[in-house]
């Protein structure tokens, strides 16, 4: 893996996304849905920044207003220096080879009516003035990078299995020579011996090309292999940012550890001793999030500051961010710490 | 577990052959095993390895054609369900057996509301009155730990979220007291958060009902957390089949333990690089006379490609279906 750098690449500062809904008879706009509320972060240039959640929690749509496939609510954007959160989409378009995207569905992102060739030579076509024999030279070339027999260049999509569409995929987000691309989901849609195949093509192509990923997964154990430093996102916020090593061996946010000790362990020893955090009930809908924490419906630690103040987003151990009362003020005493001794020296506090 | 009871369920080189325009797909190819009552047998492998067709075959839920169960025996009850009367078959379906699928949104129907789907099987296999259902189906909603129940059987499954209606189909499932639940990928499309809970109430429910559950899925983490056995299945066959702790201990087949390096935990030592296994899963479009795992196999030499390995037998209620003997690290004896 390329060696990340401390310059962030990308930057986003407080960025929302809400959607309207209307109802009525005269559709008038009666609330919005708040897919992602006021997310910070940045990825390093050559990092793997992996954003973690349940589905519905935005991680998807997050991913998306990053390269500005959404026209986002507010928030700031930069990307390798330039400033997009309020570009116009016709002036993104010159930005667009700089920043790409390998979608989840590599069925239902592939033209089933375009050969393998043409899909990938299609941002060519769009962005560069390249000859035909160059950008057939070209696509013989990604294919080769992504692993695809050159002869196949002329088949459809539907000869392929899911593991090679996903490669196709890949070949066309890497036709620009782009530095950023998100990933959301690649490999969700693949079986467990397909899903290894293309995670280790993700990090040769990232060594190789120097490229900075922002990986959207569901899947705990994959990015724990893949990604620098992980996001965990909850009902449109990120609850926890931190190095992967830190995050899986000491998560801070008691939705974190609900979360990872809710993992399956391929291993029966360890699957049964250990004590799983079930949470109760489900997630909230962001349409009517509950008023002060988002988690604190379903919170094992909740406090009663919980249900009323929104908790800050902030760093509570060099290069550790989480949004949680139990980090606050408190923050020598419940550092590290777990979560019922936290709560009961913020109690203690309270009390006095 | 009671050890040496009679097995519930006992199925014999069952095969299942798709007629396609293509040609034969031979989808499930001699597949034998049994299960005991309380037990919990756990059936991994890849999507077109053949876990659902199998279990759908011994219900006789497969549209037929292109379907063609050819030959086997499923023994329930001291019947054999491949020779049965449609009616008889009906009366097993969703009564001694039952069955949780895995998309819980396409498998209730969404005109009705979630009580009257609860009340169908009881009022048709078990002749309950309304009223009787209706007292029933709470208690099933209450038993699966859905909140509110009595309210919430006039529900429609749109208004559950995806965890709900899955506990909803599990009520459904276990509506008729059956023997034998038949569990297909039942939290593959779930958070990980809402399959816990799900595994939990599986474990619970399993064990105050005592029924035996036959548990399909594609995760090796989930199947260690919940299976007492373990079957693993390659290209329509059973590869491995053994005891949960022994399959994880001492996999035996080159795709079991090729399977367990390809996953990665999160606990643990991070590997530098995942492990893969080259190559697709093969067609299945010709009857199985070769080791089907032979291209993808590290240790395959030329028997491999002749024969296809039968499942040998290796003690303590593990075999596997390999040429190649782990233990001593050579071939085995004809």
């Amino acid at each position: 893996m390329l060696d990340s750098t401390d310059k962030p690449l990308v930057s986003v500062r407080d960025l929302k996304m809400h959607f309207p809904i209307y109802a009525g008879l005269l559709r008038r706009r009666v609330g919005e849905v708040k897919a992602v509320d006021g997310v910070s972060f940045d990825v390093m240039e050559g990092e793997t920044l992996g954003l973690v959640g349940e589905s519905g929690c935005g991680k998807s749509t997050c991913g998306r207003a990053v390269l500005r496939l959404y026209d986002i609510t507010s928030g700031q954007i930069k990307i390798d220096g330039r400033e997009i959160g309020s570009t116009p989409q016709a002036a993104l378009r010159s930005m667009r080879p700089t920043m790409q995207m390998v979608f989840q569905d590599p069925q239902a992102s592939l033209n089933p009516r375009m050969t393998v060739e043409n899909i990938i030579k299609e941002p060519l076509d769009e962005h560069t003035t390249l000859s035909d024999a160059e950008k057939r030279e070209k696509v013989g070339e990604l294919m080769d990078a992504v692993g695809l027999n050159r002869k196949f260049a002329k088949r459809y999509p539907h000869a392929f299995s899911g593991g090679q569409r996903q490669r196709i995929g890949i070949a066309r987000a890497l036709a620009l020579n782009p530095k950023f691309i998100v990933c959301d989901e690649p490999i969700a849609a693949l079986d467990v011996s397909i899903q290894a195949q293309v995670v280790n093509l993700l990090e040769d192509l990232q060594e190789q090309f120097g490229l900075t990923y922002l990986f959207i997964s569901h899947d705990l154990s994959m990015v724990r292999h893949i990604a620098t430093r992980v996001a965990v996102m909850y009902l449109g916020k990120v609850v926890e940012l931190a190095p992967r090593e830190g995050l899986y061996a000491d998560p801070l946010h008691p939705y974190t550890k609900a979360l990872l000790s809710a993992v399956p362990e391929p291993d029966p020893s360890l699957a049964r001793k250990s004590e799983r955090i079930i949470l109760k009930g489900d997630v909230p809908s962001p349409s009517n999030p509950p008023e002060g924490c988002n988690f604190c419906t379903r919170c094992p630690s909740v406090m009663d500051i919980c249900k009323r103040v929104e908790p800050d987003y902030r760093e509570v151990q060099p290069g550790r961010f989480t949004a949680c009362h139990l980090y606050n003020e408190t923050n020598d005493t419940a550092e590290a710490t777990a979560g019922p001794e936290a709560k009961q020296s913020v109690n203690k506090e309270k009390t006095q | 577990m009671p050890d040496g009871a009679m097995p519930v369920l006992d199925v014999r080189d069952l095969k299942t052959v798709f007629r396609t325009r293509g040609g034969e797909v031979h989808a499930v190819n001699d597949v034998s095993f049994s299960l005991k009552a309380g037990e919990l047998l756990g059936v991994v492998g890849e999507s077109g390895s053949g876990k659902s067709v199998t279990m759908m075959s011994l219900l006789g839920l497969l549209p037929s054609p292109p379907a063609d169960v050819r030959h086997g025996t499923v023994t329930f009850e001291g019947q054999d369900l491949l020779h049965v009367s449609p009616e008889t078959l009906r009366s097993v379906r969703g009564g001694k057996i039952g069955f949780v699928f895995q998309d819980p949104m396409t498998s209730l129907n969404p005109v009705y509301p979630v009580g009257f789907q609860i009340m169908e099987p009881l009022r048709k296999h078990m002749g309950l009155n309304k009223r009787e259902a209706t007292v029933r189906a709470q208690e099933l909603l209450e038993l699966v730990g859905i909140p509110d129940a009595k309210r919430r059987l006039d529900d429609y499954p749109h208004q559950f979220s995806g965890g709900m209606r899955q506990r909803v189909m599990i009520a459904i499932a276990l509506a008729c007291d059956p023997k034998v639940l038949i569990a297909d990928e039942p939290t593959t499309a779930l958070d990980v958060t809402i399959q816990a809970q799900i595994l939990e109430l599986m474990k619970e429910l399993r064990d105050k009902l005592g029924m035996a559950v036959i548990w399909i899925t594609h995760d090796l983490g989930v199947i260690a957390g919940i299976a007492d056995r373990v079957m693993v299945m390659y290209a329509g066959q059973v590869v491995e089949h053994a005891p949960v702790h022994e399959l994880f201990s001492h996999p035996q087949h080159p795709y079991t333990r090729a399977l367990l390096k390809t996953i990665p935990t999160i606990t643990g030592k991070r590997a530098a690089r995942l492990t893969i296994i080259e190559g697709q899963p093969p067609i299945m479009t010709s009857p199985p006379n070769a080791c089907p795992f032979r291209d993808r196999c590290d240790v395959a030499f030329d028997r491999c490609a002749r024969e296809n390995p039968p499942r040998y037998d290796l003690g303590d209620g593990h075999d596997a279906a390999c040429f190649y003997d782990a233990r001593t690290g050579g071939p085995r004896d004809a």
